[in-house]
């Protein structure tokens, strides 16, 4: 890329999410608003390294846009005027189009964006796809950058936001902001979108990498900007606290040889505390809502209560386990259950959180799940069951589709039968 | 990626605060910036004549002078940081900031592991605790 082009491309992450957004809204369509807005991004390739980036490029990219969509409309009212002699409640209806694209695409408050964020992330899609859409017209990643970020191959992202595209329209889901009453539900698929995106780069599932900051970066602005359009919805700042608390500790996440730290085990000088601020505000103003603690805004506050502990001895793992129990009866889950097992070992002792762990076995729950051998591992070492400990991180080890995971579960693995130093 | 946006003002001080027209117009850049989810922090500095310079000779013997100085339009008004994907990115915020007459440094903030591996050991060993 030229340095013109690299400049183009930075206008272009900065403006495309409005661009599109404002363009959905007058053409009523989705797709056809991304391929406008992709025909204004090739004619500023074309115009700009000549005549440099103008003053003002989103309105330069938005009139642009605006002549492609009239010159379309256009063609289309004469084409059906000569398919059709009844044409004319038709032709009335493109020229009132017309002359809304005519008027400035302005959207001050946002409402643009919030809306193409609500349908991006429409229930009508499957959470895969909903990602992909959201990652290509919220974040303006391509799709080989989203390929990237999924470990998928191009065609299949490309496929799978060419097919949401089209099970928008079919489903002819209108591009507007969904109604009061619809509100906690469709709020629920943007949160859940944004956190699958954040929890991709945080916990690589598969692959090399334990962690890709970048697309945790993204899932971080997605969260910020939902938060700037909805201040007054207290799980969006609760999920931006959870994402900024997490990602506090990414410089403390690897060890030199890029093996992976487990929490109560890392640097906490290392937690980058600009986040942690950041993070602990964001809770703040989700707490002070005065309304129920939501389950973003209770994990955050487990997040928290790591946050504040200056050593991992100091933790308040009573606490800890007191808002699992809060979660667990809010949105129960085995994971989050098996979370709970985490905590009560820590706050009453290891055969407390085996109890928990054995009762998930017992009613066959996340079998095959290799965090599950893990925690069990721990906790039977904690009881000096060592050879039993042995044997659950190893399957554990088996499990996991992560190398750098494997290798720290055969590790402890291998390390059962040392004392435990850590607690 | 972060980089540190520096404001150098280039105005004498008895001009340090500007019309109540440039600040809302510096408010509205700053909610757009908050708005695009890049805002880390901001701050706007009082006028370099309440400060003093502390400079120092060759063998780290410190000299205070206060202010005023005479070359007060060389100095630093305020900052912002901001988290943005590439250094393009970070100048094409700088470039929308509704300033006139000034200069905008825009730098990257250096991170643990930009550090050569031989003084990151160094810092490693005194870590600082901020949070």
């Amino acid at each position: 890329m030229t340095d013109a082009h690299r400049a183009i491309d930075a206008v272009w992450r900065i403006e495309s999410a409005r661009l599109i957004a404002g363009l959905a809204r007058l053409v009523r369509d989705v797709d056809l608003a991304e391929e406008l807005a992709g025909d204004a991004l090739v004619a500023a390739l074309e115009q700009w390294p000549q005549s440099g980036v103008p003053d003002n490029p989103g309105a330069w990219l938005m009139a642009t846009a605006k002549h492609r969509a009239i010159d379309l409309l256009r063609r289309q009212a004469t084409l059906e005027r000569k398919v059709q002699e009844l044409g004319r409640m038709e032709e009335r209806e493109q020229q009132i189009t017309e002359e809304q694209l005519a008027e400035a695409a302005d959207d001050p408050i946002g409402d643009d964006l919030l809306a193409l964020i609500f349908v991006s992330c429409h229930p009508v899609l499957s959470t895969e796809a909903r990602a992909a859409l959201t990652l290509r017209l919220i974040s303006a990643l391509s799709t080989e950058e989203i390929a990237r970020a999924f470990l998928a191959p191009v065609a299949t992202v490309a496929q799978r936001i060419v097919r949401a595209k089209r099970t928008l329209a079919e489903a002819r889901v209108p591009i507007e902001l969904p109604a009061r009453e619809e509100l906690p539900e469709r709020l629920a698929s943007v949160l859940e979108v944004i956190y699958l995106v954040f929890n991709e780069g945080y916990a690589a599932t598969a692959g090399p990498d334990w962690v890709r900051p970048e697309l945790c970066d993204d899932a971080l602005r997605l969260g910020r900007i939902l938060a700037q359009l909805l201040p007054d919805e207290p799980e969006v700042h609760g999920l931006v606290a959870l994402m900024e608390i997490q990602a506090s500790r990414f410089g403390a996440r690897l060890g030199p040889g890029s093996e992976p730290i487990l929490l109560l085990d890392q640097d906490r000088s290392r937690w980058d505390g600009v986040l942690i601020r950041h993070g602990l505000g964001s809770l703040d103003r989700a707490v002070r809502s005065g309304r129920t603690l939501g389950p973003y805004t209770l994990q955050a506050s487990i997040a928290a209560c790591h946050a504040r502990a200056r050593r991992a001895a100091d933790t308040d793992w009573e606490q800890i386990a007191a808002l699992y129990d809060a979660l667990a009866q809010l949105a129960p889950s085995p994971v989050v259950e098996l979370n709970r097992a985490v905590a009560v070992g820590m706050a009453f002792g290891p055969a407390a959180g085996l109890e928990l762990v054995d009762a998930l076995i017992a009613r066959g729950e996340l079998s095959g799940y290799h965090l599950l051998q893990s925690v069990r591992g721990d906790l039977l070492q904690r009881l000096g069951r060592v050879d039993e400990a042995r044997a659950e991180l190893k399957r554990a080890a088996s499990m996991t589709q992560n190398e750098r995971e494997r290798d720290l579960l055969l590790a402890r693995a291998a390390a059962t039968d040392r004392p435990i130093g850590r607690h | 990626m972060r980089f540190m946006m520096m404001m150098y003002p280039q105005i004498e001080e008895s001009d340090w605060e500007p019309p109540a027209e440039a600040i809302k117009a510096m408010v509205d850049y700053n909610h757009e910036l908050n708005g695009a989810g890049v805002l880390l922090s901001l701050d706007g500095l009082h006028p370099p004549g309440a400060g003093a310079y502390v400079t120092f000779s060759n063998d780290g013997t410190a000299n205070v002078t206060d202010g005023p100085f005479s070359e007060a339009k060389e100095l630093i008004g305020g900052y912002w940081m901001i988290d943005v994907r590439s250094k393009e990115e970070a100048v094409e915020w700088a470039r929308r900031c509704p300033a006139r007459g000034c200069v905008i440094e825009v730098r990257r903030v250096q991170e643990r592991e930009d550090f050569p591996p031989e003084l990151r050991s160094v810092v490693d060993e005194r870590p600082l605790d901020l949070t």
